[in-house]
């Protein structure tokens, strides 16, 4: 016990005095959360809209109203010929017109069908898609309360994330994939370089020639590390409960306690790295390149799976931030509780088990 | 004796770190074909005056000329003038001796003819014809010493400073390696070099003994031995650096 | 204490390496054992394979009558080992890094102080320095203290002086003076020849072989070989010219003057001055004089590559 809080300590002082490493790791979420928000925020609000009314009678002006009437659009004009279009958007008054079409209104009275067209500046096409997404929702809310008594089965796909996030905000899918991303930073980059780099300076090799036992080394390193992990994921609700307003809808012990695992699955992992490497470039390169890497791409947070092809969706089957990213998103934005995460805290609890095993068989009780 | 025939001149060269003087108005000559031993402890100042000689660092006062050019204003110029070999910074490890010798020697401007010419020459010298496709981190550590020394001089540079060049060889090796030196000399390269091992420093014509940045003994090892009325280097350097207050 | 059998290692993806071939050799209760030999020798194989850190291929050795490969954790409760690359916390200060070894052995600083007291109060100023901050030679005085604070009965030093200046470097042998009478055993590594005669007991090591094991004292009185120190006006010539004269002769540079070394009663210092003489070499100074531990090296290392090849 004694020597356990010998090498904690150790670990704290390492950790402590490289004020640089920590100041990257409680600065970075906090700028990641900060700018994802307030950019997507920023995006999503007030986009000014130069209008084309071609229908022109009183339900296209009653939709026109609809859109001015959201938080997301600013109607900066108005006009009649398609052909002003162009011009609108390289004076830069507008970035996007919208086109209501002269049939608008009898499609949707009898082919209860209609088509709206969005011209924008596609620079940015993830802006176009929102904006797209937006125009969607606004439409079919207004095709609800105006066709209320009439309503027939449309075919109109409506995406998952509307459904759980219906004030359209977008800063509710990439916290919990922050998370993600940094728990894997801080869990498997910095455990597998810290470990390596008592191997690299030779501290291992007097720590192997004393009376402990590889298991304190291994546990006090992952000690401190689980505690700044759990610092940072609080940093991270706080600053998106407060700042970005996103509401925690889900038990906030059963969020904590998959967190939790999804750390110690990390932690093994980092484990895992450092005994297969001597050197702390490599354990980097994997961690970054190996570990980092498809985290972003497969966590489901920046490119959704589900429009990924085939084999790369089987891929990130491998991936334990994907599971933790679902489980995280279900409890955290669908509000979702233990019945519905179990499966993947087993998946996560499953990794850990296979990564733990693998070290203690590469454990090495002498240089190699 | 004529100036031109003088490698190395320096006057009161001073260095100072904010109120800490790590050399302290260090006064020598070196002349043309010497082999001239700079020694001291640990902090003692010996790395930060080879700095200043080698044009890296800009003295705080003083005057200093290598090779004939200004360490003020001529540090470029005294920078293709030198050779320079460390045990720590030489050769890389991951290349081959050949890739080796074409690196160094196209960063001391050698041409293209010029290069593959003193690269042969090297390699026959070195008796490394067998070699030169080895990566340098598989040959001995001597051979590697040797290498090193040879490229420091590939481009027949007036002066070569040696940084604790021979540490860890064996003395079959160290003797081998002194020989080289001796043989550098005997072309007219002047030698300035730094070492721990006291009889190295009976190798060469004359050292210099830095203590608390000062030069605290200057001479020919023989004069210095009587000096100190004692019969080894060992015993010279333990008197002087027994007395310094600085280091630690 | 220390017992060494038959023990062979070898390196590289196959084997063709060799670190250590057929090393045997015994380390008493209380010797101050030295192991010479430069850089690639196998000085540090063959600590690693004592202090438990890596498998001999074959052999065997026991430390304490502990067997290194199957008593592993009871070897490591009893030795100090002192690395050959600084292997201290560099980010943690004097005092911190202490604390933690002394605290990793089940001890304190306070119960094994008086171990340490001599070295500790040199130390003492620095005590909140970071070890990083510290010089070779405090550095070296730092990693002593972490390796004798639990109280060992062996000492594993490997290279400790390696790269230490000469003060630094007189001091630290007195000191393992002073542990060696204190009772504990210390095997230590140089590639210092001059360093041998300070150590009870010497094994020369070279290219992974034992070239020789004696008191410095008997290595040097038993060296056949005559030896001659000489010096003249151009001692690079002087030694080229003796060096070509025999094959049984043997000319370097030593310190101010070469060594002559031959296994041949004829060449006297007569013969020797003679042929200088002819050569027209001046200022010629020949005495005999007695062999160092350098000479011997040199010598073994000669018929040890005569024999092979």
């Amino acid at each position: 016990m004694q020597q356990l809080i010998a090498f904690i300590k150790k670990e704290i002082y390492h950790i402590a005095r490289d004020r640089k490493t920590l100041l990257v790791l409680i600065g970075m979420p906090i700028v990641q959360i900060a700018l994802f928000g307030f950019a997507l925020s920023n995006e999503v609000k007030n986009t000014k809209l130069y209008v084309i009314d071609q229908n022109k009678d009183e339900m296209s002006v009653r939709f026109i109203e609809e859109v001015q009437a959201s938080q997301y659009f600013d109607v900066v004009g108005y006009g009649e010929d398609v052909g002003d279009v162009d011009r609108i958007l390289r004076s830069g008054v507008s970035q996007i017109s919208l086109v209501v079409p002269p049939s608008f209104s009898s499609d949707l009275r009898h082919v209860n069908q209609a088509n709206l067209q969005l011209i924008t500046d596609a620079i940015n096409p993830n802006v176009a898609a929102t904006i797209n997404a937006y125009i969607t929702a606004i439409s079919r809310d207004f095709r609800n309360t105006e066709m209320g008594d009439l309503k027939l089965p449309y075919t109109i796909n409506v995406e998952t994330r509307m459904m759980y996030n219906p004030q359209l905000k977008g800063e509710f899918a990439f916290v919990p994939g922050v998370i993600a991303m940094i728990l894997m930073i801080i869990c498997v980059l910095m455990t597998s370089v810290s470990i390596v780099k008592e191997k690299e300076l030779g501290n291992m090799e007097m720590l192997l020639v004393s009376p402990t036992s590889p298991a304190i080394v291994i546990i006090s390193k992952a000690i401190p590390y689980f505690v700044l992990s759990l610092l940072i994921i609080s940093i991270i609700l706080l600053m998106s409960t407060t700042i970005l307003q996103v509401p925690i809808r889900g038990n906030i012990f059963l969020l904590y306690g998959v967190s939790s695992i999804f750390i110690i699955t990390s932690l093994t992992l980092g484990l895992l790295i450092s005994t297969l490497t001597n050197s702390q470039e490599i354990a980097m390169l994997i961690s970054l390149m190996g570990m980092l890497l498809p985290t972003i791409m497969f966590g489901g947070f920046m490119f959704p799976i589900e429009s990924m092809p085939k084999a790369l969706q089987i891929m990130s089957n491998i991936i334990p931030a994907k599971w933790f990213y679902y489980a995280i998103n279900d409890i955290m934005i669908k509000g979702l509780g233990w019945s519905s995460v179990y499966r993947e805290v087993l998946i996560l609890l499953g990794f850990t088990l296979l990564y733990m095993g693998i070290s203690l068989k590469k454990y090495e009780i002498r240089l190699s | 004796m004529k100036p031109s025939e003088q490698s190395i001149v320096t006057k009161n060269l001073t260095k100072k770190y904010g109120t800490f003087t790590a050399v302290d108005a260090i006064s020598f000559d070196v002349r043309k074909g010497e082999i001239f031993g700079f020694l001291g402890a640990n902090g003692a100042g010996k790395t930060t005056a080879m700095r200043m000689l080698t044009g890296l660092s800009k003295p705080s006062s003083g005057e200093a000329t290598v090779a004939g050019f200004d360490v003020y204003r001529d540090a470029e110029n005294i920078k293709k003038h030198i050779g320079y070999m460390s045990q720590k910074f030489s050769l890389y490890q991951d290349l081959k001796v050949k890739e080796n010798i074409a690196f160094y020697g196209g960063i001391y401007g050698l041409r293209r003819e010029a290069l593959q010419a003193a690269s042969d020459q090297l390699i026959h010298r070195l008796g490394l014809q067998g070699e030169v496709k080895t990566m340098v981190k598989d040959l001995p550590l001597g051979w590697k010493q040797k290498l090193a020394f040879s490229i420091s001089i590939i481009h027949q540079p007036s002066i070569v400073f040696l940084d604790e060049p021979t540490g860890g060889v064996d003395p079959v090796t160290r003797r081998q390696f002194w020989n080289m030196i001796y043989e550098a000399a005997d072309r007219g390269i002047t030698i300035f070099v730094t070492t721990h091992y006291m009889d190295e420093a009976e190798y060469c014509n004359r050292v210099a003994i830095m203590v608390d940045g000062k030069i605290e003994a200057l001479g020919q090892p023989s004069e210095l031995k009587v000096r100190f009325e004692t019969d080894t280097m060992d015993d010279v350097f333990y008197q002087l650096a027994r007395k310094a207050k600085r280091g630690d | 204490m220390i017992s060494i059998r038959n023990i062979n290692k070898t390196y590289g993806k196959k084997g063709d390496i060799t670190a250590l071939s057929n090393i045997n050799l015994e380390v008493e209760r209380g010797e101050l054992y030295g192991l010479i030999g430069p850089d690639g020798a196998g000085k540090t194989t063959l600590f690693r394979i004592l202090t438990t850190l890596i498998l001999p291929d074959s052999g065997s050795a026991q430390v304490m009558d502990y067997d290194v490969v199957v008593q592993y954790p009871q070897i490591r409760k009893i030795v100090g080992y002192m690395p050959g690359k600084f292997s201290l916390y560099q980010d943690l200060t004097v005092q911190e890094n202490l604390s933690f070894f002394a605290t990793i052995f089940n001890t304190t600083i306070r119960e094994n102080y008086h171990l340490i007291e001599d070295i500790y109060v040199q130390l003492e100023p620095f005590k909140n320095r970071r070890a990083g901050a510290l010089s070779g030679g405090m550095k070296q005085k730092l990693a002593l203290c972490c390796a004798l604070i639990h109280r060992p009965e062996v000492l594993f030093l490997d290279e400790p002086t390696t790269g230490v200046d000469v003060v630094s470097r007189k001091e630290f042998w007195e000191m393992l003076k002073r542990y060696k009478e204190a009772g504990i055993t210390i095997f230590v590594s140089t590639p210092y020849m001059d360093e041998a005669t300070l150590c009870d007991r010497i094994a020369l090591i070279q290219e992974g072989k034992i070239l020789d094991i004696a008191k410095p004292k008997d290595l040097i009185e038993d060296f056949q070989p005559g030896v001659f120190a000489v010096k003249t006006a151009e001692m690079n010539r002087a030694k080229n010219e003796l060096q070509s004269l025999d094959e049984n002769v043997e000319a370097y540079h030593f310190g101010e003057y070469m060594h002559v070394v031959t296994e041949n009663n004829h060449l006297t210092p007569k013969a020797i001055s003679d042929f200088l003489d002819k050569r027209g070499h001046q200022e010629v100074i020949i005495k005999r004089t007695t062999p160092t531990v350098e000479d011997v090296f040199m010598n073994l290392m000669k018929h040890a590559s005569t024999t092979t090849t």
